[in-house]
């Protein structure tokens, strides 16, 4: 389910993949708290259908799991609208990987990435077979909501000093 | 005399992980391999077992992008062991999905995997930048696919609604009719992916093909029809084994496919457009006449207008069937499993896909055999690189290896899809 608004947190990953569901897992949290104004999307990580569920936000949040060699449970944030974040550069060697980088590239190259779009992703340590969350994975999660939902609240403010997410100001 | 040796390690734009070689002197025939290294990965051993409902499940995680033709010949191999027909509508509802499939494929690879090959680019984002048009347009093409899919397989990626007697869901007639507009939409930009395409530049390579497709009485092939080849065969899925072989060689870990009484073959939209001119949609008609295509066509250089051309058939196919659509009685027939031999053919984006099922009076897969359009088409793409380099070898190395990887993508070819295979020995 999506509610309205110009804000949009996307959760990717496969729930059925252990730590691999932890996209999904801040989406249902952010879900459950009904944020006015905040649209939150399940996805796959196609990169083609991703561009679309974008167009026509202003703010964009990601949650996803990462693999980079930190430890289980570590958070990552970048924000590829303020600057090239590290790895962002899509290959487009194949049809396969045309995930979250390349669509993010393939966006850039055609001027339709978001105003501001922050990337969040939580380093993983079990990718098998399974719905379920690694303990330190899941603590991550719960901060990731956390972060989320003050980054919302602030960038919110900035727009209309009155606006408070969850209030009863609509937007 | 010296030798030649021209090499890619790893193969960009395609589908898996391959890499090629060519060998030659001066003046003599190419020795081209397509080496293809994805691990095996022992699809046909993990079916031996199961229930026969659970094959269009499992073999649709063979590919990623093209799960719905995986789902059509399985299901279509033990409906007719079953001696189970579907009901019209839910016959007309599987060819949609398939239409999904074959637009989000084909327009995935003719704009950001081929065309950039055509327009002097890396890849896809660095042509972009300077056709950014063109990108939107496939872009949008391409979501039109993606929804057909999502709604009637449940999901965008692997999808999930289709079983062996029909769908587990059928869609009501108002959940459907919101594909017309888009599908209006897309139907131009289709047309005008062909215009498009037709106006490439293509080097100058023909060869003399084998060509294997279905054909069917009265429908451009996808989800049923007779094998037939432009070199006289014709026979039914069952016969599939009968005219031809697949052998395994040192350098794939894919199995080589042959006509057994010829050898190399070529299936795919090149293919099934030279055996069914006369079954293209009218649109589709007439845009390849204005593309100046003929049949057969043999240069390969143009499959990339030739899958534009399907395009607008899956599209304007898509259309047909959206608006002629008045909901179904029941989503699926019941099946009673039956101990036998069921085969199914059907085509998929790149090719005629074979499945062969051998089920016990319990339902349950006793063997499996799956032959995917990639493993048919890698000896003639093997030798279109030859020709590639016997008759453009004297250009500058770089060029010479730009030209030989755009001939490989010229069959999409999908190296996860043909390396589905097992081939156990054992040795007393």
């Amino acid at each position: 389910m999506e509610t309205g608004g110009d804000v949009l947190v996307i959760g990717i990953g496969d729930g059925y993949r252990g730590d691999d569901g932890v996209g999904g897992y801040v989406v249902r949290a952010l879900r459950a708290r009904s944020l006015t104004g905040v649209r939150v999307v399940e996805h796959t990580g196609e990169g083609c259908s991703l561009m679309d569920r974008w167009s026509g936000a202003r703010l964009v949040f990601f949650a996803d799991a990462v693999v980079s060699g930190a430890p289980p449970g570590a958070i990552h944030r970048f924000e590829p609208t303020a600057e090239p974040g590290p790895g962002f550069v899509g290959h487009m060697r194949s049809a396969h990987g045309f995930g979250l980088a390349e669509a993010l590239a393939l966006s850039r190259a055609l001027g339709r990435l978001p105003e501001r779009l922050v990337i969040y992703g939580v380093e993983g340590r079990e990718f098998g077979t399974g719905a379920g969350l690694s303990p330190e994975v899941q603590r991550s999660a719960d901060e990731v909501v956390r972060r989320i939902v003050s980054e919302i609240e602030e960038a919110l403010l900035r727009r209309a000093p009155a606006h408070r997410v969850g209030g009863d100001v609509a937007s | 005399m010296r030798s030649n040796v021209l090499k890619v390690d790893l193969l960009a734009r395609v589908e898996g992980e391959g890499a090629f070689t060519a060998t030659w002197r001066n003046g003599s025939e190419p020795d081209v391999k397509l080496r293809i290294f994805e691990p095996p990965r022992f699809f046909e051993a993990l079916l031996q077992g199961r229930d026969f409902r659970e094959a269009p499940d499992i073999t649709a995680r063979i590919c990623g992008i093209c799960p719905v033709a995986y789902q059509m010949s399985s299901v279509q191999a033990m409906e007719t062991l079953c001696g189970v027909e579907v009901d019209p509508p839910i016959r007309d509802l599987r060819r949609l999905l398939y239409c999904g499939e074959w637009i989000e494929s084909h327009v995935l690879h003719i704009y950001l995997l081929h065309a950039p090959d055509f327009l002097g680019y890396e890849d896809a984002l660095r042509m972009a930048a300077d056709h950014r048009g063109a990108v939107e347009r496939g872009l949008a093409l391409k979501k039109v696919g993606n929804d057909i899919v999502a709604l009637l397989g449940g999901r965008e990626i692997h999808p999930i609604n289709v079983r062996v007697g029909g769908f587990y869901r059928a869609p009501k007639v108002d959940e459907l009719r919101v594909l017309e507009k888009p599908l209006e939409r897309a139907l131009e930009q289709a047309a005008e992916t062909v215009r498009w395409t037709a106006g490439l530049n293509f080097p100058d390579i023909e060869r003399d093909y084998e060509y294997v497709s279905l054909r069917h009485p009265s429908e451009y092939p996808m989800g049923q029809g007779a094998i037939v080849s432009n070199r006289g065969i014709d026979c039914p899925p069952s016969g599939f084994e009968d005219h031809f072989v697949e052998e395994h060689v040192p350098h794939s870990t894919s199995l080589h496919a042959a006509v057994r009484e010829r050898g190399e073959y070529v299936v795919g939209p090149m293919a099934r457009f030279a055996l069914n001119l006369d079954r293209l949609t009218p649109l589709a008609a007439r845009l390849a006449k204005e593309a100046g295509l003929t049949t057969p066509c043999n240069n390969p250089f143009k499959s990339i207008v030739v899958r534009s051309i399907e395009t607008v058939v899956a599209v304007e196919d898509a259309l047909r069937i959206v608006r002629s659509y008045t909901g179904v009685e029941r989503p699926a027939v019941p099946v009673t499993p039956r101990a036998g031999v069921g085969h199914g053919a059907t085509e998929a984006p790149r090719g005629l896909l074979y499945h062969r099922y051998t089920l016990d009076s319990a339902g349950r897969i006793v063997n499996a055999r799956i032959v995917p359009p990639t493993s048919q088409n890698q000896r003639s793409i093997e030798l279109d690189v030859a020709a590639v380099i016997a008759r453009r070898g004297d250009q500058p190395i770089e060029h010479l290896t730009w030209e030989c990887e755009q001939a490989i993508r010229n069959y999409d070819p999908c190296i996860s899809c043909s390396t589905h295979f097992l081939r156990l020995e054992r040795r007393e």
